[in-house]
């Protein structure tokens, strides 16, 4: 798409916008478009996204409990990415539906968001937090900093015209900087720290933003095995006090912390159940080992 | 089935976190005196006769365009939207006082009329409605703020919004002032066209011509530059401007905590403008005339090359490279005028293969680079 296009496309959609400024309103799922399930956290239903012909996802569909930690694996090309970018806001899936309750057991109209109809920043101010793959820290910015920017209260632009920490911020950044482990590293900038280290600061960013939802793209990749006995430390205690969907291909990293694994295949749910219910199926070994392998 | 790693009641960590920095630090004070002592210095100096007239009108037009180069730091070194337009915001801002100087020109014009000459010479026998603002300074002031804000919020709300950026956004900065140039050179649109505004008489009732009033404009200039810059320089004290630095960084990551990037560009983007209206209000009745050449898309990448020269983020580095350019380039324009565009891209070739850093980093480099031959040698 040319500039151009997207400069009016852009001004119309924005002129539209502005005329029925309901912000907090337009995007709470309306009695026409609901769920077909209830008392989930996040309702996946029919996703289907093509990408010149190639679906990258194909009527996927999955459920999500309140406090459940979800793994999701799958060959490369499985869709998990794209699962995520679609729930997310960043793509715009053609057909399906994705809703996100954020209290499923007093679930009203005021709670239940349609996520299709929301951009990122609706998104994550409903409550979802995501972690990328490439981790994505403010490298410039000291640890601290990323922090203090993260877990601002106001994020308008008035909001941020203030000069420091106030007290309860500055603890609860302290707070969360033990439970990432990087305390002795607050004021260092971000971009020093090590691979696994960045990943715990994007991982901290999230959760200083009490999110309901964490989406962890590959929180072990790149990790050294020590880093990676500290990830799993750091998400059973994060278990139960957060809804968590990771992402991850290290299979014994997802043994360590999975309760319920989703394999994907071809844009579709492969089978679903525990680690070891899962390796046994025959359709999950020949969707690993049969020609797609190329992991 | 939890670990038994639980740590009971966190101790309280004896941390400091340091999230801002002072907004006195070492450099912005060097700048405040250095300033405030060039601008008594030379106020003085042309009050007594020390410093000539013309010596203090070309410094104030220097330090124009280092007020217009320390508003483009703001988005291009802190916010890293590179605008090759933005001078037309400069320019804009100049036409909006020019408008008042021209109407306080009143019968003195070379036909005797209340109208500005070029309305003669077009017959219109009434002014525009767009002039009627211009009868007054305080008004014309304000406008010369407003109307590059403005424009700077309607461009800016376009694009942010449709997430242009990066070289796209540049052309088409560049495309604007482009346009806006070619506008301005219609005589219909009623600001003097190709000529523009000139032959100013009086500002507030005193002779424009007057050395008082050239020294008294060097002197609010260096004021309204001090000003500026330690305005700027807060903003990047504050959170905001820690935002802006995440927003340049790593745009997608400020959007997914949850900021609304686009107004922030947004907001910043109209206040630099508003900042370079400014110095084009300052700077029209120092030089005495104002044309549609102001919004050439060269004067645009020259001030993008201030900023480079001096270093950018750092605002201190645009009024460096700011000083520093227009300096070279009065010198080397009476002495070689042809050749003043192949200096100006062989400096930035020089400038961004040798001197990412700029002038003001210079330092820094030298040491860096110091300290890697000496362990390069061990």
């Amino acid at each position: 798409m040319s500039p151009l296009t997207k400069l009016t496309q852009g001004a119309s959609a924005a002129l539209t916008k502005g005329l029925n400024r309901v912000e907090h309103k337009w995007h709470h799922a309306n009695s026409a478009s609901r769920p077909h399930a209830r008392g989930m956290m996040l309702y996946a239903e029919d996703l289907t996204v093509s990408f010149d012909g190639f679906k990258a996802l194909n009527n996927l569909t999955f459920y999500l409990q309140a406090g459940e930690l979800r793994c999701f694996i799958g060959p490369n090309g499985a869709g998990k990415t794209t699962m995520m970018d679609v729930l997310t806001g960043r793509t715009r899936p053609d057909s399906g539906n994705a809703f996100f309750c954020s209290d499923p057991q007093h679930e009203s109209p005021d709670n239940l968001y349609n996520l299709l109809q929301m951009d990122e920043v609706a998104i994550v101010r409903a409550g979802i937090g995501r972690k990328f793959q490439k981790p994505s820290v403010i490298e410039s910015l000291s640890v601290g900093q990323n922090l203090e920017l993260a877990g601002a209260c106001n994020k308008t632009v008035r909001g941020t015209l203030k000069r420091g920490l106030d007290s309860a911020e500055q603890d609860y950044i302290c707070e969360i900087l033990q439970k990432i482990r990087l305390s002795s590293r607050a004021n260092v900038l971000a971009g020093t720290l090590s691979h696994g280290q960045k990943q715990w600061l994007e991982i901290g960013m999230l959760l200083i933003q009490r999110p309901r939802l964490l989406m962890l793209d590959e929180p072990a990749a790149g990790m050294t095995p020590e880093e990676i006995e500290l990830s799993i430390e750091l998400l059973h205690e994060l278990k139960g006090r957060h809804t968590i969907m990771v992402i991850e291909h290290d299979m014994a990293f997802i043994r360590a912390i999975a309760d319920i694994v989703t394999v994907l295949c071809r844009g579709q749910v492969l089978a679903e159940g525990t680690m070891d219910e899962v390796s046994s199926n025959p359709a999950v070994i020949e969707a690993y080992l049969g020609k797609d392998d190329d992991a | 089935m939890h670990s038994a790693k639980h740590v009971t009641a966190p101790v309280k960590p004896e941390l400091t976190l340091e999230v801002s920095s002072p907004i006195f630090n070492r450099s912005t004070c060097y700048v405040v005196e250095l300033l405030a002592l060039l601008t008594i210095g030379s106020t003085i100096g042309a009050l007594c006769g020390l410093i000539s007239i013309y010596a203090v009108t070309l410094m104030g037009k220097y330090l124009c365009y280092a007020l217009a180069a320390l508003s483009l730091d703001l988005i291009w070194g802190r916010l890293g939207i590179l605008s090759l337009g933005h001078c037309a915001y400069f320019a804009l801002g100049g036409y909006m006082l020019g408008m008042y100087l021209t109407l306080q020109i009143g019968t003195q014009g070379v036909y005797g009329s209340n109208l500005p000459d070029f309305m003669i010479f077009l017959n219109w026998d009434h002014l525009p409605w767009y002039w009627q603002g211009s009868h007054y300074l305080l008004p014309s002031l304000v406008l010369s703020l407003l109307v590059p804000a403005a424009l700077a919020f309607i461009f800016g709300f376009t694009t942010f919004r449709s997430r242009v950026g990066g070289v796209y956004l540049s052309i088409i900065t560049q495309a604007l002032t482009y346009a806006l140039m070619l506008m301005f050179f219609l005589n219909e649109l009623g600001f003097g066209g190709n000529n523009g505004l000139t032959d100013f008489k009086t500002l507030a009732g005193m002779d424009i011509t007057a050395d008082g009033t050239r020294i008294f404009l060097f002197a609010l200039t260096a004021i309204c530059l001090l000003l500026a810059f330690l305005l700027l320089r807060a903003l990047n004290c504050t959170r905001l401007g820690r935002l802006l630095t995440a927003v340049r960084d790593s745009e997608s990551r400020v959007r997914f905590i949850g900021y609304r990037t686009e107004h922030v560009k947004l907001a910043i983007f109209t206040l630099a403008a508003a900042l370079a209206g400014l110095a084009g209000a300052l700077y029209v009745p120092q030089v005495g005339i104002i044309n549609p050449g102001e919004f050439s898309p060269l004067n645009s990448i020259e001030l993008v090359i201030c900023v480079a020269l001096g270093g950018r983020d750092r605002l201190y580095g645009a009024i460096i490279g700011s000083l520093v350019l227009n300096l070279v380039k009065t010198i080397f324009t009476a002495w070689w005028p042809e050749g003043w565009l192949y200096v100006l891209g062989a400096l930035f070739v020089i400038i961004t293969l040798f001197l990412p850093h700029g002038l003001a980093g210079l330092p820094q480099q030298l040491k860096w680079h110091r300290s890697n031959t000496i362990k390069e040698a061990a």
